[in-house]
């Protein structure tokens, strides 16, 4: 079956190795284009089907010639920073996760 | 940290993400040695596609699973809170800037290709290699090819 990939997630999906990619440089939740913005999704689904076509290779990545938000320039160093002053509390949420996993495979086995 | 216009490097990022929550082991990510790819079996304005989402139903149970959506009519809104899309610089309200039925059909009017299939399909976000490769990825396909699907445009979140 014939793919292409829309996706924000550059690493990841070249990681991974996909047949086709087009590459939306936005942050994570948007990858066919700016919330509402019909002309840069149609531009952008467009770039993606005509790759099914024209890719000739897997790995063909292509990125889509559109930026994020003027006015939130600072969006790329949001995702996942870790604060070192926060060290102790995302200590603590983690091992508040690690608990409700135990309790959760737990009360999974008793049934 | 500085502001640069280098991709964001996301599996760094969640690598000292969890390294910081406390967890002993760095998640594998996905990694083919060899990409299959399969070319289109006829002219693209003769093709069906199929769009494949990582969202999970409106109606979520609080269980993902595998599930398929009618395109007509599309969606208002889906469910994706539990998906680790960038909370903080976006949102998911314009369910078009993931799942872009309307996109798709326009083209789809101009000639560019044949049609979108009747279904969308969801496979929310499992980070089970195993499960995902071998027990969704069959089911997909087998959707895809009831639908008569000739390629898939897969958008995860």
């Amino acid at each position: 079956m014939p793919t292409v990939i829309i996706g924000s997630a550059l690493d990841v999906v070249e990681h991974c190795g996909v047949p086709r990619f087009l590459f939306t440089d936005f942050p994570l939740g948007n990858p066919c284009g700016h919330p509402w913005d019909r002309q840069m999704q149609e531009t952008i689904v467009r770039q993606a089907i005509g790759l099914l076509s024209t890719a000739k290779v897997p790995r063909t990545t292509v990125k889509a010639p559109f930026r994020w938000k003027q006015s939130d320039p600072g969006w790329r160093a949001r995702y996942g920073r870790v604060d070192p002053a926060e060290r102790e509390r995302l200590l603590a949420l983690g091992e508040e996760r690690r608990r409700r996993k135990a309790e959760s495979r737990a009360a999974k086995t008793k049934k | 940290m500085v502001d640069t216009d280098e991709p964001v490097p996301y599996m760094e990022r969640t690598r000292q993400y969890y390294r910081a929550l406390g967890y002993a082991k760095d998640y594998v990510w996905a990694r083919h040695d060899e990409v299959p790819f399969a070319r289109l079996a006829k002219p693209l304005p003769e093709c069906r596609l199929a769009l494949v989402t990582t969202a999970s139903p409106a109606d979520y149970s609080g269980r993902k699973r595998l599930w398929s959506g009618p395109i007509d009519p599309a969606p208002s809104r889906l469910h994706t809170a539990d998906l680790a899309w960038d909370k903080e610089s976006t949102h998911t309200d314009d369910r078009a800037s993931f799942l872009p039925i309307e996109a798709a059909a326009k083209l789809a009017d101009e000639g560019v290709f044949r049609g979108l299939t009747p279904r969308f399909h969801g496979v929310p976000t499992d980070y089970s290699q195993r499960s995902t490769s071998e027990e969704v990825a069959p089911k997909v396909l087998q959707r895809l090819r009831d639908d008569g699907a000739d390629a898939a445009i897969l958008c995860p979140l």
